[in-house]
């Protein structure tokens, strides 16, 4: 099955997407991520206000079967969450990059965004590790 | 007699389709040097010398079915009307095991989910899970969910000094190596017996994940939790509820209160004194929390007919996923005792659990004014209180108790000085729907004399 | 089949049970504001109650019922002499504060357990605190954090846990305050010795290890662990939830484990009651033996005063301090241990629990024991020699007393594990444990015990070949399986996201 991507994003190695807009950037988990866990029943989302550095964990996602820690792909305080995820978690499933988005942050450094994977780079990475996960 | 069926032929018939002569082959993987040891065990007993040898030991005790009881503290004395043993005798209740496969637990599971919405009402909360051990381990396990529920943001926890006493060591144990700092219960204060709940809430501060507090607390007393809630979520804390259910046939229930958890030791729901356990630990919370309470639930959802029907959910955050992210490493509940707890609140029903609570509330107020009026004993009747009241006596309460055993034929009351220093000769007595008045005026006769 | 929920039985006024009248004067009420309206219980007769709980025990699978070889649980037949002993008002009406002398048949039958266990194990000293297996193992590995802490070895903040382990391990280890490190296993499904000793270091507080593993496999290499493990300085804690492969076969402290849990639901026969109550007992080496949670009975010789209260010819007559006549004896006590880790729950254990598991274990004696082993690891192997044929199997050794397979079909590649648990079910069967050990892909782990006999296993054997056939004829049938249950494959996802944890009626 292919790997679906959007060519705006930027991604990490543990199946995170963020985009910016502006100061500003919208992150989520990607579609290998969401294919993985299959039906979303719950996201956790932090408070607006709150910071994390990156890479730090900032919300949990669960479906029936697993729950699963998500990593901030860049520094920043939190200024807004997908509050529709409260009631319909399935967003997360129907469309990852849209919007199934979790949280929108005020980013600290842009760099650090750059130095994420492109879409074409996750592409491969994210194949790769379906053909692994499929042995 | 071992229950093991094989004939001596089945067993030959069975190693040789494995391959091996002897059962002893199975157990090669097992160092030589260690396999087979001397087992030192009295020898196997027939199922009659059982019978015999356990009524012996009985013979060794004395029970509360031949003594009238006034010990609470904990653990208290009902009647448990005959279905209960009934029901939860049913053996396809109690040879099953946790119901993970759901289209064959459909009755545990329902079972259950009867005894999360009667533990809602009877507190007023909005989700109860399926119980946890005991009270004790419900509370440490809302101490744990408090903290993580201010996110690991806030690490002390204030306790009142009238939370049952073996509960505290409990929490204690649990959080030993948390890193928790835990406050409040060192002393009683200048109220004793009473609870200075003003000064914990003043305990409560920036750094406080929640405030435990009981009620009727240890020593009895009926705390009014107006505005408790209030000033404890003022400073971004959780307030815990400890309470007996038994009472909230009569009192409002701490969820009425604004209470975030409520819990509690469920034995008298039901269960037998049971030397202790095994009891039930039932465990409400908030809506809002739910997805951090540790422990069992079973959710409402349908077949692929439409029929309704009962899952454990929410299992993700549970041990066997989560590992060392879950939010407690509790992987069952007390099942039977929930059983039995479910079908006590559902016998009693809307009227009489009211009824139980009524009659321990007026036989233990109609014990409290008779001692109160007894030399060498006095009871502060301005304490409000449910079945268990402090008694002040002149003499030692070792003592008092020794010579209604011996002498009285009466179980008395809890030595309070056993874990209150300062309230030594002072004990708890308890008093249910099992003491007649009959029982009830015995006591007051004999405290009279022994004070004598 | 479903059964309407009890409130949907009720009807206004309605009650099961008949309290008496008050017989004292009534006293005034605490004021309004502390007292509720109203408590929305059921309202039902006794009859609509009982009848209610029968067809709700009638839509549940127990051992009692049928075949329930779910793996790592132990689901032995019950004996019901466990449940007459269990319910002795002379054992069981007793309170947990009575005074010593009025309970020592109670304390000496724990003290008598706690020496059985001791006896089986081969440990030092036994706590019967605990309230189930997770709660023995957090017991454990507190009692080997104090110890490193008592000796001012502080910095060991690290538990060894293999891949293999049980789920709790890490939970546990997070709640004492560790650190877990995971061990890989070998290709024989032992603990890969050098991943083992690249981890060791003075960092380490210990190892928790199940053996025989959850794949139903006696560690080849356990002396050499053990030996390891305590030459970096760690201790070693083992899960005992596998103890039905042991009895009389060998004693895990022998072995080097400075402390296990035991489960008496599972090995000694206590019943499972539905997810519990269960009882998990610790068991210490002499290192940890000081440890173990409290209190914990002691025996000791004494004088024990002749005049006993008897209830019903008491007549007041004896003085209380000056009994008439001793007599020497054995005086049993609860005591906490010197270096306890603390309390794990109130009072002191499920009693009512050990009560079973006592009487078992009389029943039984070291003999009885040693054939219920053998027993149940010739019925692992027996199932395991057969049933490798139909599906795969990843270890293949000689197992104990459970084994592993993979719930997989050749020829049929949409069927998953799932698929053929379900599928038994309606062969009368309860399924194996599904998805765990995580190491094998589509596990279905096996447990027999030793009281199914040739006849019962020989059906089980049936029932698999039928639906390894069955999943390649007409893989629908166990896709949409069961279809002799009282309800079909329910909705999980419907039940995670739309939240119904408690009865509402109707329209609210």
């Amino acid at each position: 099955m292919a790997v679906k991507v959007h060519p705006d994003c930027r991604y990490t190695k543990s199946h995170e997407w963020v985009r910016m807009e502006g100061e500003h950037a919208y992150a989520g988990i990607t579609d290998y991520a969401q294919t993985q866990l299959s039906d979303i029943v719950y996201v956790e989302l932090p408070e607006p206000g709150d910071s994390f550095s990156q890479g730090e964990i900032y919300a949990v996602v669960e479906s029936v079967k697993a729950a699963s820690d998500c990593y901030l792909p860049v520094a920043g305080e939190i200024v807004e969450i997908n509050e529709e995820l409260e009631d319909t978690p399935d967003l997360v499933n129907q469309d990852c990059y849209g919007e199934g988005w979790f949280v929108r942050i005020l980013v600290e450094d842009p760099d650090e965004v750059e130095d994420l994977m492109d879409a074409e780079e996750y592409r491969q990475f994210a194949e790769e590790a379906e053909e692994e996960g499929a042995h | 007699m071992t229950f093991v069926p094989h004939t001596e032929a089945e067993r030959r018939e069975m190693l040789a389709r494995i391959g091996v002569s002897e059962i002893e082959d199975l157990f090669q993987c097992i160092p030589a040097s260690h396999r087979f040891p001397t087992v030192e065990l009295p020898r196997p007993l027939s199922e009659l010398e059982i019978v015999r040898e356990m009524q012996h030991l009985a013979d060794d005790n004395l029970d509360v079915g031949h003594i009238p009881c006034f010990l609470g503290a904990g653990a208290y004395h009902h009647f448990v009307p005959a279905i209960v043993d009934h029901v939860i005798s049913r053996s396809e209740f109690y040879t099953a095991y946790t119901p993970y496969q759901a289209e064959i637990s459909q009755g545990t599971l329902q079972a259950i989910f009867e005894y999360q919405t009667m533990i809602c009402e009877l507190t007023g909360m909005a989700v109860s899970n399926a119980s946890h051990y005991d009270g004790a381990t419900a509370l440490a396990e809302a101490a744990i969910m408090a903290l993580s529920a201010t996110r690991g943001k806030r690490n002390r926890v204030v306790m009142a000094p009238t939370v049952h006493p073996e509960y505290r060591q409990v929490v204690r144990t649990y959080i030993q190596g948390m890193g928790v700092e835990l406050v409040g219960d060192e002393g009683l204060g200048s109220n004793a017996p009473r609870t200075d709940v003003e000064a914990l809430i003043e305990m409560v501060d920036e750094d406080t994940a929640c405030l435990m507090i009981q009620t009727p607390t240890f020593l009895g007393e009926i705390l009014d939790l107006e505005g408790v809630a209030e000033a404890v979520h003022a400073k971004g804390a959780i307030l815990v509820v400890v309470c007996n259910p038994i009472s909230l046939g009569l009192l409002k229930p701490p969820g009425a209160f604004d209470a975030d958890i409520v819990l509690g030791e469920g034995q008298a729901l039901g269960n037998g004194l049971n030397f202790g356990g095994p009891y039930l630990g039932f465990f409400a919370c908030q809506e809002k929390y739910v997805r951090r309470m540790a422990g069992r639930l079973v959710g409402e959802t349908v077949d692929t007919e439409g029929r309704r029907g009962y899952v454990l959910t929410l299992s993700t955050r549970e041990q066997h996923i989560r590992r060392e992210r879950a939010t407690s490493n509790i992987c069952t509940n007390q099942g039977l005792n929930a059983l039995a707890a479910a079908v006590y609140m559902a016998g009693l029903g809307r009227c009489g659990l009211a009824q139980v609570s009524q009659l321990c509330y007026h036989k233990a107020h109609h014990a409290a004014e008779a001692i109160s009026v007894l030399d060498g004993y006095h009871v502060d009747l301005t304490v409000p209180f449910f079945h268990e009241f402090v008694v002040r006596c002149e003499k030692p309460v070792a003592d008092i108790n020794r010579r209604l055993l011996y002498d009285y034929d009466l179980l008395g009351g809890y030595d309070l000085g056993q874990t209150y220093p300062e309230l030594a000769g002072h004990m708890l007595l308890c008093v249910t729907e099992m003491n007649t008045a009959d029982e009830i005026a015995q006591l007051v006769e004999a405290l009279e004399e022994i004070a004598r | 089949m479903t059964e309407p929920i009890i409130y949907e039985l009720g009807a206004p006024g309605r009650c099961a049970a008949r309290l008496p009248d008050l017989d004292v004067p009534r006293a005034e009420l605490p004021p309004a504001p502390l007292l509720r309206d109203d408590l929305n219980l059921p309202e039902v007769t006794e009859g609509d109650l009982m009848r209610h709980y029968v067809h709700l025990s009638q839509m549940n699978h127990g051992v009692d019922v049928g075949f329930y070889p779910l793996g790592s649980c132990t689901m032995k037949y019950n004996p019901k002499i466990n449940e007459d002993m269990a319910r002795l008002p002379g054992l069981v009406e007793t309170h947990p504060y009575q005074p010593e002398e009025t309970v020592q048949g109670n304390l000496r039958l724990m003290y008598e357990l706690q020496e059985a266990l001791k006896a089986i194990t081969g440990f030092t000293a036994v706590s019967l605190q605990p309230a189930a297996g997770a709660h023995g193992e957090l017991a454990g590995v507190l009692m080997i954090r104090n110890y490193h802490q008592s000796r001012g070895d502080t910095q060991r903040t690290l538990m060894l846990i293999p891949d293999s382990a049980h789920g709790t391990n890490p939970a546990t280890t997070a709640m004492a305050g560790f650190e877990m490190v995971e061990l890989k296993s070998d290709n024989r499904g032992n603990v890969d010795l050098d991943d083992l000793r690249a981890h060791l270091s003075d960092r380490v507080a210990g190892m928790m290890l199940t053996n025989p593993n959850t794949l139903g496999l006696f560690d080849e290499n356990i002396l050499e662990i053990t030996r390891l493990v305590h030459e970096a300085g760690g201790l070693m804690y083992g899960d005992g939830a596998n103890m039905n492969a042991l009895l009389g076969i060998t004693k895990p402290a022998e072995t080097g484990f400075d402390v296990m849990h035991l489960n008496l639901h599972k090995t000694f026969s206590t019943p499972h009651g539905g997810g519990g109550p269960g009882s998990g007992p610790v068991g210490a080496s002499p290192a940890l033996a000081e440890f173990v949670p409290g209190p914990i009975v002691y025996a000791e010789e004494a004088l024990i005063a002749e005049d006993e209260v008897d209830a019903e010819n008491g007549n007041g007559n004896n003085a209380a301090d000056s009994p008439s006549e001793y007599h020497r004896g054995t005086w049993y006590s609860l005591r906490m241990p010197p270096q306890s880790i603390g309390r794990l729950k109130s009072f002191y254990g499920h009693f009512g629990v050990m009560v079973r598991a006592y009487t078992y274990i009389r029943m039984l004696g070291a003999a009885g024991l040693l054939e219920v082993t053998e027993a149940a690891v010739l019925n692992a192997n027996y199932l395991q020699v057969i049933l490798k044929e139909v599906y795969p199997l990843s270890y293949d050794r000689t197992c104990m007393h459970e084994f592993v397979l993979r719930g997989e079909v050749e020829e049929a590649p949409d069927i998953r594990a799932l698929d053929i648990s379900k599928r038994l079910i309606d062969y009368g069967m309860h399924p194996p444990t599904n998805y765990f050990p995580l190491i094998v892909p589509e596990a279905l782990m096996i447990e027999p015990t030793e009281t199914e006999s040739k006849r019962t296993l020989d059906a089980f054997v049936d029932a698999m070949t039928k639906i390894a056939e069955e999943a390649r004829t007409n893989p629908e049938l166990l896709h949409e399986a069961p279809h002799k249950a009282p309800v079909t494959r329910l909705d999980e996802v419907r039940a995670a996201r739309n939240l119904i944890l408690r009865w509402q009626p109707d329209g609210e």
